[in-house]
């Protein structure tokens, strides 16, 4: 069993991840270039932060477009499970495997802090260890966070139960304090903050354990 | 016309990559955040036009404009290659509009 974090020009969480799974929860890793084209003996994909191909057009309009993108979609529609961080999540929104899309923080500025965040697991696998209400903390860096979409697709994310993941204090602006969207298949989940930068005890903060240790199970 | 040759008289075995029977088309591809999507950073370069002592700035939005040219048979053809462009990539429907001019350039 193995996780691929996908690694792009521009990424730069990748092995901040790549710790996380296998440095503090002993899981498998593999690092898969933007370019190969194959998942073989991958059981779950991780789109990680950073500036995927300098942010040049929109935040994560050009990796979408990436060779190994067409094979994580084919994954994702076989039910694996996949997870966006950050640059991650901008991607998974621009390659149209979750709905809306990630603009300017409401205030302008880069935000680099610890965030309080509300769970509501509802359908999504890689929250399944969180119960309805828990409150976790992880650390967001990114100055393209706040979350949109059309009133008509929110009213039906928030029926789906796939708005799964909320700011207690909204940093950024986003629609209904939303930090994290899953899929209705509940495989695919894409989130703002940093779940990694929550793993290894000499952080400061474990919450984000039960959310990673899930790509595989 | 260079397009009313045919592909047979031009020695091209395909005829989508016959320079002779190809013309170059200019696309001027403007890309605007949707009117409900919040554009913080215009709203902050018009507060900054208000403190130049610009008067009676009523709204700023900041877009980008994409230039491309492209050769294709046709302006039909350019014109469809384009709109599948903005559609795919230069644009984000969730948050973005887009328009496009599109004109045949004498080379």
């Amino acid at each position: 069993m193995s996780v691929g974090i996908v690694v792009f020009p521009g990424s730069n969480c990748d092995r901040d991840m790549a710790w996380a799974l296998e440095g503090v929860l002993g899981l498998s890793t593999r690092f898969l270039w933007h370019e190969d084209t194959g998942l073989e003996d991958i059981d779950a994909v991780v789109l990680p932060g950073g500036f995927s191909y300098g942010d040049y057009l929109r935040c994560g309009a050009l990796a979408g477009h990436a060779p190994l993108l067409h094979a994580v979609h084919a994954f994702a529609a076989d039910g694996g499970p996949v997870l966006g961080i950050c640059n991650g999540f901008q991607i998974l929104t621009e390659m149209g495997l979750l709905p809306g899309a990630l603009t300017r923080n409401r205030g302008l500025h880069f935000i680099c802090e610890p965030c309080q965040l509300s769970v509501n697991p509802g359908r999504c696998r890689l929250l399944k260890d969180y119960s309805d209400g828990d409150r976790a903390t992880f650390p967001i860096a990114h100055g393209e966070g706040c979350y949109q979409c059309p009133p008509e697709t929110l009213v039906e994310l928030e029926q789906n139960g796939q708005l799964v993941l909320r700011y207690c204090r909204n940093p950024n602006g986003s629609v209904l304090d939303v930090a994290g969207v899953c899929n209705e298949q509940g495989n695919v989940l894409g989130l703002m903050p940093h779940p990694e930068r929550a793993c290894d005890p000499l952080l400061g903060g474990q919450d984000g354990q039960a959310l990673l240790k899930a790509l595989l199970g | 016309m260079h397009r009313n040759v045919s592909v047979g008289s031009t020695g091209c075995q395909d005829r989508s990559n016959c320079p002779l029977l190809l013309a170059r088309f200019h696309a001027r591809v403007q890309v605007q955040l949707r009117p409900s999507v919040l554009d913080p950073a215009g709203e902050a370069t018009r507060a900054a036009a208000g403190r130049l002592g610009v008067a009676g700035l009523q709204s700023l939005r900041i877009g980008k404009a994409v230039e491309l040219s492209l050769d294709a048979e046709s302006e039909a053809q350019a014109r469809e290659q384009v709109q599948l462009l903005c559609d795919r990539l230069l644009a984000n429907p969730v948050t973005e509009n887009w328009t496009m001019s599109l004109e045949e350039r004498k080379a």
